[in-house]
């Protein structure tokens, strides 16, 4: 069975890959992956923050303390050792790249354009294949700048990382756009390559007793690939850029629901916390298995065939099917 | 452009094999520097690897280097001071055995009377008679060339060469200096000599036996059998110098004359000092008169041949300066040497008639040894008797021995230009100045000299940096008084210290000002008004903090100064200026990433804009009064001594006014107000809960509680708060708590630690930063008012966290970080046992912020008791604090017999009572106290007796003193690790409090047995591979000391609880207490959570083990942290010692978070075992309460 996928420009032997995640912070893991049958690497993303707060945590918080007393003019083994984080992050990816055969995607995460945006080139240099850029932030203020708001802040950064770049850019979204096609097509006019749909929103928790937000992390659900089914499905064949799911692919059921919605990728990260790296080669086992007891010729003939434009019932992802859902649960 | 130490460092580790080192003043960069050489692969001058060795002192380092060289390795080390003394031991020996072996010494003072880490001779001429050479340089290029001398040297010669250069003055200036490239040390370094070393290498394929025992048949003769090579030594020196020569151009002698050949007047001199007796000779040479100087190169062997050809023979007065003190000798050494050279020669020139000659002490502890005071000795040589054993540089109005000298005289040359930056340390005023003498050095045809003088506090510290730069070498040894260029960066210096002291006429004055930079002149003090127009300086502002707020780059103002300082002082163009400037940051901070670059080099742009010129009028006006440096009521002590020093006016105090004996008063830190805080807590008593949390936290005891009765605030100052105290055994009382605004540091670690939030606005809590300034004057008041509240009643108070609060702080204001670690835990101590406590301090950074002047921190109660503090050495100090416990076990034994004796008279039951009280706890102290004084009462009634003024003079002694050393983890685990243990296997009542930072933080953050393991440190920069030593199982294994493990920000009950048990336990206790530290890499605000995080973590322990359980069959270890309940990398990861090497070598930063991870979870192991065992085989001290 054919299961092979094309996924920004890359010929892949199958859609399914690791997604952006701590999965990949060790060599060891990374080549248990392949092993598994990854058909590329997603690096964990390297964050406007880290790359500007690193730098600035020596400077404020070690820097003041050095040349001012007699007896200790600095108080850290010479920093020509210290490595940043985000030095260090390409360092690895060369690393991956020397350990696996398959294609690295790079990824970088911000919310602002600027200096860090020099690093899409650097991960570009250190031999990343492609490269996704997490545009994830929180408009808090009740009122953006009108001339900033999410959406034009977002285009002018992948604007900016394109310039930056010539390998493949995928952009990974977050579903809380006011209209994703509309933004969607633009991002495609920029001439990305890719759309990853989507981002799992970081919710902060509160401490009910110590009055405190904490950080949060679940692990995600089957239930949330619904969304994003409903958004590949939209944008199938409404854009040139190929898409990816990310979030809720937990079975092979749930990898060729999102398939037949239009995912060209399928990246996988919760259930390969919970059941390991070699759950990634039981996925495509089982899609390959599925596919051939279905009698597909390929999996190409699969992909897209659910999708808004292609599906036999689009209706159903309209407004008149919320209805009707409503009233079904109601009874 | 490099320093002293570089210099020196550069040579001996390219001719080395093996380093063996320990951190001391103000040697440590030439080690920190071998270090990292070493880690970074940089290869000898043969292609092989240097071995770095830290050992536990430099009496081990003494050690091992005896052994290297015995195995054939060349070897080297560096060191001062008391580290210094710590080897002469084995240099006997190395010496003895004819050992070729350089080292390289920052010539420091010895502790005596005080500690000091600053520069003289006396160090160096405690060694004079090893048999090591000694070999002296001048200058930073002297270092660099002399190092390459006395290897060469010493491999010719098999004479061990103690090569040493001025503590700081060299050590620490930065020059522009010719270095040293390989070929040269190759064409000087004779192989043959290296392999004559390594063929006497013990060996079993060679074997020979060495350090024999001799009798009284043969020690003598074999002991002057070295004599010839001691003879040859000299000119063999003479002649490496002379190859040495023809090699660089660069000609040095073992006695260097500089002067006309027709001079009368000579001094002889060494190292520094020499560089300013022959700049000011040939001053007065030219103003006409005939001097001249000899410096001395090599002092041991003194070649008496060298020292006569070296004087001219018009010479007919000659002065000796030594740079030390030798109580009781008929002269300082170098004295003595030159006289009897010169008397013995048999010259007819140089005989008593011919021929005056006096000596002198100059420069110790770094007194600045300045042209006027050279001139002051070439006047007295003029005299027909002139003054021998003189002092220059002070005023001795005691036993008469200053020369008087100008201040005024000066001998600068026009062409050099002068600059003198007063910045904080902080504000990254030193870097920037570093970086601007490199631009200058590097950039321009000029010769270029940096030197720094550093605050003796750490937090809020000021420094003070002197440029020079000219076309010709600079050879001033000496601080600036005249400069062309004065920046102050701080603009509340002004008036602090005298800033404009510093300006000679007509220079420029650059300020920074925070605020409008245009209306500067308004803000000005009269006095520094009348000072800037009476100098005609011309003055320019700027509001630095402004850009770099603008910038997002906190106080960092000093690349903003460094534009301002190029823009005024015209040694480049402007533009080429800017764009070496650009290219220092891209270099600097090129490392930190590109937002640090584009922050710095915005700044850089904006900076020169900013800068302006402010028009000085003809006249100063105003009336505002000058401020005092101490307020009104302070001591006559603190008015008549301390405040001069603390106006940085010290030198000018004459001998007279000093104690004799190194004897201070304490209670000093309190009048010096030093305003640190841009912002201080503010207390919302509506929100507070009364724990008294952040009052245990505060490591400058600048926030304090107080309940009283409410009738005592109705005099309170209008913005006094209070409000009612929440406790059922004081009810009906008024708690306060209030914070000291001026002495504050602004750490935070109080709102930090706070619990209590606002239930509506969680981010307000009790406790909350608000700016300084506005606040000052009233909280000024309101702290004065409140510090006039009476303390409680010690011995009613609940010994918990919130009640001990109560107790008065007898440790305040100290010089510490802001944020420290470690004070909270001494202050705590003061809390509990001051009034009757007795400190023996290890030197580190407890003894710098206890006791380093200007003003010092422990302090009395009301009534005059509090803390006696000493600090004996490094590494002593648990033996010190033991014969403290001797003596005064001795005094109270002398006391109860006395008492015994005198029991018919004065009542057997008070005599009992007072015999058999127990006293361990707060009330029973206090009820002796009571019959102490009941028993002075009776004795007054007494007929005078011997017996009975002994006992009234003892009678104190009859409450238990508190004995405690305290010191950090490179005392306790380290250095002073053989004396420790002894002291706990004494059975003696000592308390031993560690103060665990987990390296050497007063050196910089060396690597100590305490590092814990992956935790990254200077000696051990990959990452230490072994795990930190745990002193506390060693110790409880004794099963008879007392031991806990502590850290105040994840259990401060459980802290408390252990020092109230470690002090009541009548035998050895010892406490090891987590601190936290600048050299972490932490948040310092954050550093009460990084205390938990190490305990929740696993990583710290928390544990008492109490011998006295043993015999109520108890067990007597208990675990007070639970098993780990996060992660180990949850808490490595908060701090840059340990993420370091997560970044730089990821891998084995992973190996070595394992490694760590299974030692955390075996010592939990081992804990939780020992937890459940008896130790009723032990050696167990069922000891009863004291």
């Amino acid at each position: 069975m054919n299961l092979s996928t094309r996924y920004l420009g890359l010929e892949l032997s199958h859609p399914f890959m690791p997604g952006a995640s701590p999965l990949v912070d060790n060599l060891d893991e990374v080549k248990r992956l392949e092993d598994a049958g990854a058909s590329a690497i997603v690096m964990h993303s390297l964050f406007e923050e880290q790359i500007e707060r690193e730098a600035m945590f020596e400077e404020r918080h070690m820097d003041v303390h050095e040349h001012s007393f007699a007896e200790a003019t600095t108080y850290r083994p010479n920093p020509s050792d210290f490595v940043l984080e985000p030095d260090q992050y390409l360092e690895y990816l060369r690393r991956i790249k020397e350990t696996v055969s398959i294609p690295v995607i790079g990824s970088l995460n911000g919310t602002h354009t600027g200096g860090w945006i020099r690093y899409a080139d650097l991960i570009q240099q250190a031999g990343a294949d492609a490269l996704e850029i997490n545009v994830y932030f929180l408009p808090a203020a009740a009122v953006e700048d009108a001339n900033h708001d999410v959406e034009s802040r977002t285009l002018d950064i992948v604007k900016a990382v394109r310039d930056e770049v010539s390998i493949p850019t995928a952009v990974k979204l977050s579903p809380f756009f006011s209209s994703l096609p509309r933004f969607a097509r633009e991002l495609d006019g920029l001439g990305i390559d890719g759309l990853v749909l989507f981002n799992r929103f970081y919710q902060p928790d509160i401490d009910i007793e110590r009055l405190e937000i904490v950080p949060r992390l679940e692990l995600s659900t089957s239930a949330e690939l619904l969304l994003r089914i409903r958004w590949l499905a939209a944008l199938y064949g409404q854009i040139n850029a190929s898409l990816a799911v990310t979030g809720g692919v937990h079975t092979r059921e749930d990898a060729i629901k999102a398939i037949m919605a239009g995912a060209g990728a399928v990246q996988v990260v919760s259930a390969l916390l919970r059941n390991g790296s070699g759950y990634l080669r039981m996925l495509i086992d089982g899609t390959r298995e599925w596919l051939e007891e279905n009698e597909y010729d390929s999996l190409q003939q699969m992909q897209g065939s659910m999708s808004l434009k292609n599906c036999p019932n689009p209706e159903a992802f309209e407004r008149v099917n919320y209805l009707k859902t409503l009233q079904v649960w109601r009874a | 452009m490099i320093d002293g130490n570089e210099a020196a460092a550069s040579v001996a580790y390219r001719l080395s094999e093996v380093i063996a080192i320990y951190p001391i003043t103000p040697s440590t960069p030439m080690a920190e520097l071998s270090d990292e050489w070493s880690a970074r692969g940089k290869p000898n001058l043969w292609g092989n690897l240097p071995e770095v060795v830290e050992m536990q002192s430099e009496g081990g380092a003494a050690g091992a280097l005896h052994g290297a060289l015995q195995g054939g390795a060349l070897a080297t080390t560096f060191t001062a001071s008391q580290g210094l003394l710590l080897m002469i031991p084995n240099m006997y020996k190395i010496a003895g055995e004819l050992t070729p072996f350089c080292m390289h010494v920052t010539a420091r003072s010895l502790a005596t009377h005080a500690l000091s880490i600053f520069g003289d001779h006396s160090d160096v001429m405690a060694c004079r008679q090893t048999g090591f050479a000694l070999l002296a340089s001048a200058s930073v290029q002297e270092a660099q060339d002399l190092a390459c001398i006395a290897h060469t040297a010493t491999l010719e010669s098999r004479v061990p060469f103690l090569h040493f250069f001025d503590g700081f003055r060299t050590s620490h200036e930065i020059a522009k200096v010719e270095l040293l490239a390989d070929e040269v040390l190759r064409e000087m370094v004779d192989d043959s000599g290296v392999e004559a070393h390594r063929r006497r290498a013990l060996s079993p394929d060679h074997p020979v036996i060495r350090g024999t025992a001799q009798n009284p048949d043969t020690y003598f003769q074999a002991r002057e059998a070295v004599n010839g090579y001691y003879r040859d030594l000299p000119d063999r020196v003479q002649a490496v110098m002379d190859r040495f020569a023809g090699l660089t151009g660069r000609q040095y002698r073992l006695f260097e004359y500089h002067g006309p050949a027709d001079a009368e007047r000579v001094i002889v001199c060494m190292a520094s000092a020499a560089e300013t007796a022959v700049e000011t000779s040939s001053w007065l040479n030219a103003q006409g008169e005939k001097t001249g100087v000899v410096k001395v190169h090599l002092y041991r062997p003194f070649s008496a041949r060298h020292l006569l050809e070296a004087l001219p023979d018009s010479v007919r007065a000659v002065a000796v300066l030594d740079r030390t003190k030798e109580p009781g000798s008929g002269g300082e050494p170098l004295y003595l040497d030159v006289v009897a050279a010169l008397r013995e020669s048999g010259v007819e020139r140089f005989r008593a008639e011919r021929l005056k000659m006096i000596g002198g002490r100059y420069g110790l502890g770094s007194k600045d040894f300045t042209p006027a005071m050279t001139k002051a000795v070439f006047d007295e040589l003029k005299k027909d008797e002139p003054q021998n054993g003189f002092t220059v540089g002070i005023t001795d109005d005691v036993t008469g021995t200053s020369l008087p000298f100008d201040r005024g005289f000066s001998v600068d040359r026009p062409e050099v230009r002068r600059a003198v930056f007063f910045g904080l340390g902080s504000d990254g005023t030193v870097g920037a100045n570093k970086n601007s003498i490199k631009i200058i050095g590097e950039h321009t045809d000029n010769h270029a000299q940096a030197y720094f003088v550093y605050d003796s506090k750490k937090a809020g510290a000021i420094t003070i940096s002197h440029l020079r730069f000219g076309p010709e070498p600079i050879r001033e040894p000496y601080q600036i008084d005249n400069a062309q260029f004065v920046a102050c960066h701080q603009f509340d210096f002004l008036d602090k210290y005298d800033v404009l002291g510093y300006a000679a006429t007509g220079a420029t004055l650059l300020l920074n000002v925070p605020g409008d930079a245009d209306r500067v002149w308004e803000r000005l003090s009269p006095a520094i008004r009348g000072q800037i127009v009476e100098k005609g300086l011309k003055l320019y502002a700027i509001d630095a903090y402004r850009i770099a707020r603008e910038q997002n780059m906190g106080a960092r103002i000093n690349t903003i100064m460094q534009v301002c300082f190029f823009a005024l002082s015209d040694i480049l163009p402007p533009d080429e200026a800017i764009a070496r400037i650009k290219e220092s940051i891209e270099k600097t901070y090129g490392r930190k990433g590109r937002a640090v670059v584009e922050r710095n080099f915005a700044v850089v742009d904006a900076a020169r804009a900013a800068l302006h010129a402010v028009p000085v009028p003809d006249s100063p006006l105003g009336d505002e009064i000058e401020r005092v440096a101490v307020p009104e009521e302070a001591p006559e002590f603190v008015k008549r001594l301390t405040s001069v020093l603390l106006a940085g006016k010290g030198d000018l105090l004459p001998v007279s006014a000093f104690p004799v004996d190194g004897t201070w008063p304490t209670g000093t830190a309190k009048w010096e107000k030093r305003n640190l805080a841009p912002a201080i807590p503010v207390w919302d008593a509506d929100i507070c809960i009364q724990c008294n949390k952040c009052v245990m936290v505060c490591p400058h005891a600048a926030i304090r509680a107080k309940f009283y009765e409410p009738a005592l605030a109705e005099n309170a100052p209008e913005t006094f708060k209070a409000t009612e105290f929440r406790s059922r055994d004081f009810p009906g009382m008024n708690y306060t708590l209030q914070v000291a605004p001026e002495d504050c540091t602004g750490c935070e670690l109080c709102v930090h630690v706070c619990p209590a939030k606002d239930k509506a606005e969680p981010k307000h809590k009790a406790i909350n930063m608000a700016p300084q300034a506005p606040l000052r004057d009233a909280e000024r008041e309101n702290y004065r008012f409140f510090l006039e509240l009476p303390s409680p009643d010690r011995a009613a108070l609940k010994q918990d966290v919130k009640h001990i609060q109560f107790l008065e702080p007898l440790f305040e204001y100290s010089g510490a970080c802001a944020g420290c670690g470690e004070t909270p835990y001494v202050k705590l101590l003061t809390q509990l046992f001051g009034d009757r406590l007795m400190i023996a301090n290890a030197t580190g950074c407890s003894s710098i912020y206890g006791g380093n002047l200007p003003t010092t921190p422990y302090t009395v109660n009301g009534n005059g008791r509090g803390p006696a503090w000493a600090n004996s050495l490094f590494e002593d100090n648990a033996e010190f604090g033991l014969g403290l416990r001797l003596a005064v076990d001795k005094m109270a034994d002398i006391a109860q017999r006395s008492l015994r004796a005198l029991a018919p008279r004065l009542g057997d039951s008070l005599v009992e009572e007072i015999l058999s009280a127990p006293q361990s706890d707060e009330a029973l102290i206090a009820a002796q106290r009571k019959r102490v004084d009941a028993l002075r009462q009776k004795l007054k009634t007494l007929p005078d007796g011997k017996e009975a003024r002994t006992l009234a003079f003892l009678a104190d002694y009859l409450v238990r003193k508190s004995v405690w050393s305290v010191g950090g983890d490179g005392w306790a685990y380290d250095i002073g690790y053989g004396g420790l243990d002894h002291v706990l296997a004494s059975g003696r009542d000592l308390n031993i409090l560690v103060l665990d930072t987990e390296v050497y933080s007063n050196t910089g953050g060396q690597c100590s047995k305490s590092t814990p393991l992956s935790a990254s440190a200077k000696f051990s920069s990959k990452g230490k591979d072994l795990p930190k030593k745990d002193l506390g199982l060693i110790a409880l294994t004794y099963g008879s000391v007392y031991v806990a493990s502590v850290a105040m920000g994840a259990k401060d009950a459980q802290t408390t609880r252990a020092f109230l048990e470690a002090e009541s336990f009548p035998g050895p206790s010892l406490i090891l207490a987590y601190s936290h530290c600048i050299a972490h890499g932490i948040t310092m605000h954050r550093g009460m959570d990084e205390q938990k995080l190490a305990v929740d973590s696993g990583s710290w322990k928390l544990y008492r083990f109490d011998p006295r359980r043993i015999a109520q069959d108890q067990l007597p270890l208990q675990l007070d942290s639970p098993a780990p309940r996060i992660p180990l990398s949850d808490y490595l990861t908060q701090q840059l010692r340990f993420r370091t090497l997560e970044q730089s070598d990821p891998e084995r930063f992973r190996e070595l978070r394992r490694k760590a991870g299974e030692s955390v979870k075996a010592g939990r192991s081992l804990f939780e075992t020992l937890a459940g065992f008896p130790f009723k085989s032990g050696n167990g001290n069922g000891g009863t309460e004291k």
